[in-house]
């Protein structure tokens, strides 16, 4: 295994990471809620009455984090996204996801970042399982030429 | 009780854009290095894996702390989780997203700040992703709950 000492970013990403972690204490100690992005997104696909502004309300905030990061960070601060994937790799990859995290109840934030949180077997096997498959795949991309 | 109403949906908000922020700061934003860490026999950055242990050791005394209480710092419900199974659901649906997510690099909270942020195959993404859920709640309405609803009538 090499490090890719280039790219790995420790402050930031450990900052970071305390912030998604300070949203979901936030979350669930006043708001009663598991922050989990798949089952916010996916009680609106189809919204129900009487549980839908909440959604909105956490998602208009989401949107809105790029427009206050470039307000606040200096733009020599801001990466450039890198993203390798064809449209048709873009959808295909939308679909498993969009499938998956509701067939599963969660995804990185639910499962990967609460469910951790809580000591949740069934999280615990959820993650392990998300990322064997990332693993997997990024290896076979990237490594066999396959795809 | 309008006033906690009004109170919730501003921490909705606000807990909305600081998870944004954390996303954004932590590189998670960038497909490219989201798989940078899932290529562990390539040049492994292993930054993703600080993003998830800071945002759990925060975690950990929050969840904590909720576990001993009965209501919210506003008086209101703690939904747990109360689904405890591990089955074919759990395992499959997280293998179908970590392959959707090793493919593209994007995992749903982070597709979304991308597209609001105006990438275009964010917004791709999303929009099949929508689909895949949508189609996984028809599928869940007209084909597994009526096959259920006969086995128990059975």
């Amino acid at each position: 295994m090499n490090i890719d000492w280039a790219n790995f970013t420790p402050f930031v990403s450990l900052t970071g990471g305390i912030i998604l972690g300070l949203a979901s204490a936030v979350f669930i100690l006043v708001n009663g809620r598991i922050l989990g992005i798949s089952g916010i997104m996916g009680g609106l696909m189809p919204p129900k009455v009487g549980d839908t502004f909440w959604r909105i309300a956490f998602l208009l905030g989401m949107f809105s984090a790029p427009t206050v990061f470039h307000a606040v960070v200096p733009a020599e601060y801001i990466h450039a996204q890198r993203i390798d994937a064809t449209d048709m790799m873009v959808v295909v990859a939308g679909l498993l996801v969009g499938i998956g995290t509701r067939y599963a109840s969660g995804c990185t934030s639910g499962h990967g970042v609460c469910g951790l949180s809580r000591l949740s077997p069934r999280s615990l096997v959820a993650t392990i399982s998300f990322m064997l498959a990332g693993f997997v795949v990024v290896y076979v991309m990237r490594h066999l030429a396959i795809i | 009780m309008l006033n906690k109403k009004y109170l919730h949906h501003v921490t909705e908000f606000a807990v909305g854009l600081l998870f944004g922020l954390g996303l954004i700061l932590s590189g998670m934003t960038d497909p490219g290095k989201v798989i940078g860490f899932l290529d562990l026999f390539g040049s492994w950055d292993p930054s993703l894996a600080l993003v998830m242990g800071g945002a759990i050791l925060v975690g950990i005394f929050a969840f904590t702390m909720a576990k001993k209480r009965t209501t919210t710092f506003l008086g209101g419900v703690l939904r747990f989780p109360t689904n405890m199974d591990i089955d074919k659901k759990l395992v499959i649906g997280s293998l179908m997203f970590g392959t959707g997510w090793g493919l593209a690099g994007f995992c749903p909270g982070p597709a979304l700040v991308s597209m609001a942020s105006g990438q275009p195959k964010a917004l791709v993404f999303v929009l099949a992703m929508l689909v895949g859920m949508l189609g996984f709640e028809l599928m869940n309405r007209f084909v597994h709950a009526p096959r259920k609803a006969k086995l128990n009538a059975a």
